[in-house]
C-alpha cells in the first residue's frame, strides 16, 4: 500500500497526469460547445482518430509539426462540419450520422494509412514532428508544483488555456451566447432572430476544431506515431467527463483531470503486479460511477425542488 | 406503413446502396492499380466459388445477432450500444463453460448459448437500468461498458483460461462436445445460421406479436404517449435492453463455438457497430434483418477477397457503410418523392 501512496505523490504522477488529462480535455471541451447548442457529438471519437493520422502525415510530407497541428485541426473542424450537414441539412439523426462518421475513421485512417505509409497498424515509416515541450520560465521554480507543472507538451498548456477561452466564449461574446441559447430553448432563439440552423453549425466547427487538437497531441505529443484506433475510446470518455462536469468549462477541466488520474494509475500500477487488464478498465469504471453519481445528484436535485414547488403550491 | 409507401422505401434504400457502391467504385478507380480487375472481384468475387459463398454465410451469423440485438434495443429508442461488449463478453461466458465443463454433446453447446446470452443481457441491462433509474445517458455508458468488457474479459481469459502452453495469448481448447456442428459441407458454416434463423422469427413474433413487443414499440414512437396510456415504460425499456444484451451475447458464443478451437480475440471485433448498419437498413425489423446482413457480409467478403489478390485494402468498406448510413437515416433523402406519395393516397 505504500508503494501505492509512493507513485501518487510523487512529482512524476502529477506530470504524467497533466499529460493524459490533455487529450481528454481538448474532446471535453468539444463536447461541450456543441451540448450547449443542444448537439450530442458522439463523433469526437472519430474525429481525434482523424486529426490524429491528418497531424502524422502532413507534418511527414512538410516537416513542420505547426502545420500538421494546422491541418489536423483544419480536418476536425470539417468533419464537425460535416457532421452539421449530416444532421443539419440532410436530417439524419445527429447520433446515426456521428457513428457513421466513427465507422469512417476506424477504417477510413487504416486505409489511408495503408496508402501512406504501406502499413496497416502503425506509421512509423513516415518521419513525421513532434510538437515542442515548452519550459515556462518561473513555472518551474515554484517549490513542489514545478516538476508537475514545468516542460509539459505546448499542446498541455493550451488545453488548459482554452478551458478561460472557452468560459470567456461562450460566457462574455454574443456568439457565446446564442449558442446557449440555441441549446437552452431553439424556439425561443429562433423567435429573438437567431438563425438556430447557423448557430449550430458554428458550434460543431469549433467542436470539430478542438477534437482536431486533441487527436494532434495524440500523435504528435502524447507519442510520436499514428496507429490505429490510438484514441481507444478517449472521444467517448470524454463526453462522460462533460455530463459529469455539469456542463460548464470548469466542471469539464476538473472531470478531465479525475479521468487523467485514473488513466495514469492505471500506467503507474503496472508496474505494482496488480494485472494490467484490471488497471485498464479503471478510467471506464470510474467514468460509468462518476456519470450514475452525477446524475443521482440531478434527479435528486429535481426532486428536492419539485417537492419544494408543490409545498409552495399547496400552501 | 401502407404498401406503396413501404415499396417507397425499399426503393430509397436500393437508391442509397447504388449510391454508396458508385462511391466505392470511384474509389477503387482511384487508388487501384488494377481497378477493372479489382471492381470484379469485389462485385462477384463471394459468387466465384462454394468456400467463398460459404464466408458470406459464416459473416452474416454474427451479423444477423447484433443486427437482431440492435433493432430490439433501439426499437425502444435508446441509443444502447453495448451490443459489441455484449457479443465480446457473451464469447467469453461460453469459453468457460465450454472448457471447463463436461456436459454431452447438444446440452454443451446449448449451455454455453444461454450463459453466454445471460451475461450479454447483464452488460445491456445496465446501461438500460441506469437510464431507466437515475436517467443516465445510455449512450455514454453504454461506450464505457464496450472497454469494461472487453479488458475484464481479457482479464479473465489472462488469468482464468489461459493455456500458457499454447505460446500467444489464447484459452485453453473448447471441449469437442461444445463445439457447433459444420452443415455445409466444404464449408466453415455451422449450426449457428439455423439458431439465427430461429432467433430472427422469435424477435420478429415478440416485437410485433405480444403485449411486451407492442409496449416496447409504443414507447418507441412516442415515450409521452406510452407513459399516459400506463405502460410501465420503465419495465419495458430494460426488458428490450436486456433481450437485445442476451441475442449478442448469444451472438458472440454461437460466433465462438462455431469458428474457433480456443477463444484467442485480442480485439473488440466490431460486430456490435456493424449490428448498427445492419438494423438501420432493416429499419429495425426483425424481418428484414437477415436481408441487410446478406448484403453486408457479401460485401465484406468481397472486399476482403479483393484485398487477398490485389492492391486494394478492404477497409474502403467502411466508408461504403458510413454512406449507406447516413443516406438511409437522412430523413430528407428523398423527401419529396414520399410527400407526393403520401398526398397522392391522401386524395385517391
Amino acid at each position: 500500500m505504500s508503494a501505492f501512496f509512493d507513485i501518487i505523490f510523487s512529482s512524476h504522477f502529477g506530470y504524467s497526469v497533466l499529460r493524459v488529462s490533455t487529450p481528454i480535455l481538448f474532446a471535453a471541451l468539444g463536447a461541450l460547445i456543441s451540448d450547449k447548442a443542444g448537439v450530442i457529438n458522439i463523433a469526437l471519437e472519430g474525429i481525434m482518430l482523424m486529426s490524429a493520422l491528418t497531424g502524422v502525415i502532413f507534418s511527414a510530407i512538410t516537416g513542420s509539426a505547426f502545420f500538421g497541428l494546422f491541418m489536423a485541426v483544419l480536418i476536425g473542424g470539417f468533419v464537425g462540419l460535416s457532421l452539421g450537414y449530416f444532421s443539419l441539412n440532410l436530417k439524419t439523426n445527429v447520433i446515426l450520422a456521428a457513428v457513421a462518421i466513427n465507422l469512417i475513421a476506424i477504417g477510413g485512417t487504416v486505409f489511408v494509412l495503408y496508402l501512406v505509409a504501406g502499413d496497416k497498424g502503425i506509421s512509423s515509416s513516415l518521419a513525421s514532428k513532434v510538437l515542442p515541450k515548452i519550459d515556462i520560465p518561473g513555472l518551474k521554480s515554484i517549490p513542489g508544483l514545478g516538476p508537475i507543472l514545468s516542460g509539459h507538451n505546448v499542446l498541455t498548456y493550451l488545453a488548459f488555456l482554452s478551458v478561460l477561452f472557452i468560459w470567456f466564449f461562450l460566457y462574455k461574446t454574443p456568439l457565446g451566447l446564442r449558442i446557449r441559447a440555441v441549446g437552452e430553448n431553439e424556439h425561443a432563439a429562433d423567435s429573438v432572430g437567431i438563425s438556430v440552423v447557423k448557430t449550430r453549425y458554428i458550434a460543431l466547427v469549433i467542436s470539430g476544431a478542438l477534437a482536431g487538437f486533441g487527436g494532434a497531441y495524440m500523435s504528435m505529443g502524447y507519442v510520436s506515431w499514428f496507429s490505429r484506433d490510438m484514441t481507444a475510446g478517449r472521444g467517448f470518455i470524454a463526453l462522460a467527463a462533460e455530463a459529469m462536469g455539469g456542463a460548464t468549462p470548469i466542471g469539464c477541466m476538473l472531470t478531465s483531470l479525475l479521468f487523467g488520474f485514473f488513466d495514469a494509475l492505471s500506467n503507474s500500477l503496472q508496474s505494482l503486479k496488480i494485472p494490467y487488464e484490471f488497471v485498464s478498465m479503471l478510467p471506464y469504471v470510474a467514468t460509468v460511477v462518476g456519470l450514475v453519481l452525477y446524475t443521482i445528484r440531478k434527479t435528486e436535485k429535481i426532486r428536492r425542488i419539485q417537492e419544494r414547488a408543490a409545498e409552495a403550491g399547496g400552501a | 406503413m401502407t404498401k406503396s409507401q413501404r415499396l417507397f422505401e425499399v426503393y430509397r434504400t436500393g437508391l442509397a446502396i447504388i449510391i454508396a457502391l458508385l462511391i466505392a467504385l470511384v474509389i477503387i478507380l482511384l487508388v487501384s492499380d488494377v481497378p477493372w480487375e479489382a471492381m470484379k472481384i469485389f462485385l462477384f468475387g463471394p459468387l466465384d466459388s462454394l468456400r467463398h459463398f460459404g464466408n458470406v454465410l459464416e459473416m452474416m451469423v454474427p451479423l444477423l445477432f447484433t443486427g437482431l440485438a440492435i433493432s430490439v434495443m433501439f426499437s425502444a429508442s435508446q441509443f444502447n450500444l453495448g451490443a459489441e461488449g455484449a457479443f465480446f463478453f457473451g464469447a467469453i461466458g461460453a469459453a468457460f463453460v465450454a472448457v471447463n465443463w463436461n456436459l454431452p454433446p447438444v446440452i454443451h453447446p446449448a449451455v454455453a448459448i444461454l450463459w453466454g446470452g445471460l451475461i450479454g443481457s447483464i452488460f445491456c441491462g445496465i446501461p438500460g437500468f441506469l437510464k431507466v433509474k437515475w436517467g443516465s445517458s445510455e449512450l455514454v455508458s453504454s461506450l464505457m461498458f464496450n472497454y469494461i468488457a472487453y479488458f475484464f474479459g481479457l482479464y479473465l481469459i489472462n488469468y482464468f483460461l489461459r493455456d500458457v502452453n499454447a505460446g500467444a495469448m489464447v484459452s485453453y481448447p473448447l471441449a469437442e462436445s461444445a463445439k457447433l456442428i459444420m452443415i455445409i459441407p466444404k464449408t466453415k458454416v455451422h449450426f449457428g445460421i439455423i439458431i439465427a434463423a430461429l432467433m430472427v422469427v422469435f424477435t420478429a413474433v415478440f416485437l410485433y406479436r405480444t403485449r411486451w413487443g407492442y409496449r416496447i414499440q409504443v414507447i418507441g414512437k412516442n415515450l409521452r404517449f406510452a407513459r399516459y396510456a400506463g405502460i410501465n415504460t420503465g419495465r419495458a425499456i430494460i426488458l428490450s435492453q436486456v433481450l437485445g444484451g442476451f441475442i449478442a451475447g448469444m451472438g458472440g458464443s454461437i460466433e465462438l463455438l462455431g469458428l474457433y478451437r480456443r477463444f484467442s480475440w485480442q480485439l473488440l471485433p466490431g460486430y456490435g457497430w456493424t449490428g448498427v448498419i445492419v438494423a438501420i437498413l432493416a429499419r429495425n425489423n426483425p424481418i428484414y434483418v437477415p436481408v441487410a446482413a446478406f448484403f453486408l457480409a457479401y460485401m465484406r467478403i468481397g472486399a476482403d477477397i479483393m484485398s487477398r489478390s490485389t492492391d486494394m485494402p478492404n477497409e474502403f468498406v467502411s466508408i461504403i457503410q458510413a454512406v449507406i448510413i447516413i443516406l438511409i437515416a437522412a430523413s430528407s433523402f428523398l423527401s419529396k418523392q414520399r410527400h407526393k406519395i403520401v398526398v397522392k393516397e391522401a386524395i385517391s
